[in-house]
């Protein structure tokens, strides 16, 4: 809200990815053909449900897809470097300082053995020349700026001795720990009870000047609304629209985006008699049929939909791209459900 | 109220309901030295063919309530009656024929069917324990019938559990629960670990086979949104207390303990607009242990609205009309009308207070002036402040 996303140049472009991981089974088309920008400043979400490969595209920007049954396409540029090429030893100087990174889980992603504080510290002094002492100082104001209280004393305690919401601002204040230009968010507040995601949210949005960019994984529609100013909907490996906030939330162009919205059961409405479902579940990633992914699901599915339309714009605002044959007009009619944004019933 | 059955009384009746664990330690004795004070005197009933909602936050002892009501724990104190009978001391024995009306349905449809069986066991064996069929082929009817019945086909009789995805193995479940022809089920955060679009399918399905079989539902679950849908009354729990009770509608629409309204405020609306305009109630710090819980109301350690004498005094649930209760001494968003018709509740814990302290504190604030300056509603959603009725607000530390 507070950047002017189209003025500045990309800080990371995604182009033309694909990620595929070799099985048993088959191969396993995670990604697909999925290009985009992050810019300086702003908070890209992206949405999708399990298995749509939102979390597959952000550990493959920090390298951590590599293994001998992973095959990669396209480009991941970040400061005149391709991550996708890089060797390990680029990637190392870069994650955590330049790009980093907090997971979902809390309680599993901080060392059970070592001080919280040690943690924090181990990271500053992974990529700056500093002392002991100096880092000790450090963990402890990140401590503080991430709402700990009584940082001097917590730094020397261990993840058991901390909640959960504690243990994701201990992780939060990691991340802070060496300025990253990027900070990659996977599911942040998934794990945490709805009062502690509060919390989190608040510290996030709190933090926004001295994030960087942030691109924030989640499935929770609730959270994007909160804090995202650009969107990309995933669906079975591929993106299915993007746009900025107020284009996904008001005007989105893709059954799928609609299905996400009207399946939620809101608070803030009053409820109805059945709650809008998206029928089937999604399709598998092996063999995946050609054609629009979303098709087998929708029910205004119809003959083009047996070709897999391109992400392009198809509306009049710039930058709101999606994945659909319907034209902008049919749209407006088809995604009207009891006056609420939602996909028309098929049989559940 | 002690005799009531099958003749138009609550299917379900708890009281004074309290479930302790013992936290056992020391080097040559095992001795108690604290206790997990999981469930601490809850008293509500459920009438047949309701779907009751629970909530809270992790800890709060939601979950072991319900369990309580099943008898999978036996209580430490009070007493559950189900269609009329005092189970709350039944022996494994006497519990068995009640077993086959109380059924269950799981979180983690992962974890909760056996790996190594096929569906058709897994849903035909309590058919088979309990006697419900004759020979095989009966079982595989009812079980193929069953199946048919949650959305699944019959062809899946003979398939493991790994061959489904998480939707569908929600739906084994349910098959499982339904299997014996309950009249309640217990379904503990049955959506939480599906997919949005799938929950959706789960919880409608839920809903035609309460039609369809005129099921009473205890439904635990720490999305408000899925409960408020699902339910005709909620309850809301914090730390092991219930704090308020009400018809579903009302407490979203009106609610009177902080601890709900902050519950309420604390979840992300899906829509930007409504969501910046919103004030947000973000409550400080985390849930206190339940080993040794805060004294009186429990919530004030993190209330915004706490004073002294809610550190002092318990507060009893006080009966608001229409079957709304809630135990605060600062309730919000209610009218000096509403204050004066308030009686305590014979839900109350028996450690509560006994006077509705609210009545004295808005007769204070009403001689101050209706709708002076405390007329806020603290981010309540759709309180009735502003229409010109006095509210009972207090601003903090009042």
């Amino acid at each position: 809200m507070t950047v002017n996303p189209a003025a500045s140049e990309p800080l990371l472009s995604v182009e033309d990815l694909s990620v595929r991981f070799r099985t048993e089974d088959g191969v396993v088309r995670a990604v697909d053909h999925v290009s985009f920008e992050l810019r300086p400043g702003e908070v890209l979400a992206i949405v999708g449900e399990s298995g749509c490969g939102k979390s597959v595209t952000s550990q493959t920007i920090m390298g951590l897809t590599r293994s001998p049954n992973t095959e990669f396409d396209g480009r991941i540029m970040f400061g005149g470097v391709d991550l996708v090429a890089a060797d390990d030893q680029q990637l190392r100087k870069l994650r955590g300082s330049d790009i980093a990174m907090i997971f979902q889980d809390p309680m599993t992603s901080l060392h059970p053995v070592y001080r919280v504080g040690w943690q924090i510290a181990e990271q500053i002094r992974a990529h700056e020349k500093v002392t002991k002492a100096q880092a000790r100082e450090r963990a402890i104001e990140l401590l503080d700026r991430v709402g700990i209280p009584q940082p001097e004393r917590r730094v020397d305690n261990y993840p058991h001795e901390f909640s959960g919401g504690m243990r994701q601002r201990a992780m939060i204040a990691m991340a802070l720990a060496n300025k990253p230009r990027i900070l990659i968010a996977d599911e942040p507040t998934t794990a945490l009870d709805v009062t502690i995601q509060a919390q989190i949210i608040e510290l996030l949005s709190g933090l926004r000047g001295e994030l960087g960019s942030v691109v924030l994984i989640t499935h929770d529609l609730g959270v994007v609304a909160e804090i995202a100013d650009r969107v990309l909907v995933m669906y079975a490996g591929m993106i299915v629209e993007s746009g900025t906030l107020a284009e996904i939330f008001y005007d989105p162009q893709h059954p799928y985006t609609w299905g996400l919205l009207g399946s939620l059961a809101r608070v803030d409405r009053d409820r109805p008699g059945r709650l809008p479902s998206i029928k089937g579940m999604p399709p598998s990633l092996i063999n995946r049929p050609p054609g629009c992914p979303f098709a087998p699901r929708c029910p205004h599915e119809f003959d083009q939909c047996a070709q897999l339309p391109p992400i392009e714009q198809r509306v009049a605002t710039p930058a709101h791209l999606d994945r659909c044959w319907l034209t902008p007009e049919q749209k407006l009619v088809k995604r009207v459900v009891e006056g609420q944004i939602g996909l028309r019933a098929g049989a559940t | 109220m002690s005799t009531s059955a099958a003749n138009g009384g609550p299917l379900v009746e708890v009281e004074h309901l309290k479930q302790y664990f013992p936290i056992k330690g020391g080097i040559v004795f095992d001795r108690e030295i604290a206790r997990v004070h999981a469930v601490d005197d809850v008293t509500f009933a459920i009438r047949p063919g309701e779907t009751f909602g629970l909530v809270g936050e992790s800890g709060c002892g939601k979950s072991t309530l319900a369990r309580c009501v099943l008898r999978l724990l036996e209580p430490t104190a009070g007493t559950v009656r189900f269609e009329g009978t005092d189970v709350t001391h039944f022996g494994r024995h006497a519990m068995r024929p009640l077993r086959r009306q109380m059924q269950m349905i799981f979180q983690d449809p992962y974890a909760s069917l056996n790996p190594r069986k096929r569906i058709g066991q897994i849903v035909g064996d309590p058919i088979k324990l309990h006697g419900r069929a004759k020979g095989g082929a009966q079982v595989k009817t009812k079980v193929q019938d069953l199946l048919e019945r949650v959305g699944l086909s019959p062809e899946h009789y003979n398939r493991f559990p790994h061959e489904f995805s998480g939707g569908q193995r929600q739906r084994i479940g349910v098959a499982r629960a339904l299997a014996l022809e309950p009249k309640l089920i217990v379904a503990d955060e049955p959506v939480s670990a599906l997919d949005v679009s799938i929950q959706a399918q789960i919880i409608n399905l839920l809903d035609d086979l309460q039609d369809e079989f005129g099921l009473t539902y205890i439904f635990v679950a720490h999305d408000l949104g899925v409960v408020r849908h699902v339910s005709d009354r909620v309850a809301v729990m914090y730390l092991g207390k219930i704090v308020e009770v009400s018809p579903a509608d009302a407490l979203y629409d009106q609610p009177i303990h902080p601890y709900t309204a902050a519950l309420l405020s604390a979840i992300p609306i899906p829509d930007p607009k409504a969501n910046f305009a919103r004030e947000r109630i973000v409550l400080q710090g985390d849930v206190p242990s339940p080993i040794d819980p805060p004294a009186a109301c429990r919530f004030h350690t993190r209330c915004p609205r706490a004073t002294e004498v809610c550190s002092v005094v318990e507060p009893p649930l006080v009966d608001y009309g229409d079957g709304h209760l809630a135990a605060c001494h600062h309730p919000m968003g209610v009218s000096v009308a509403e204050l004066q018709r308030a009686v305590v509740a014979k839900e109350s814990p028996q450690g509560a207070g006994t006077e509705t302290p609210v009545l004295a504190e808005a007769a204070r604030d009403w001689a101050a002036g209706p709708g002076s300056d405390t007329a806020t509603t603290a981010g309540a959603p759709a309180a009735g402040a502003g229409d010109g009725t006095a509210t009972a607000e207090h601003p903090p530390g009042s």
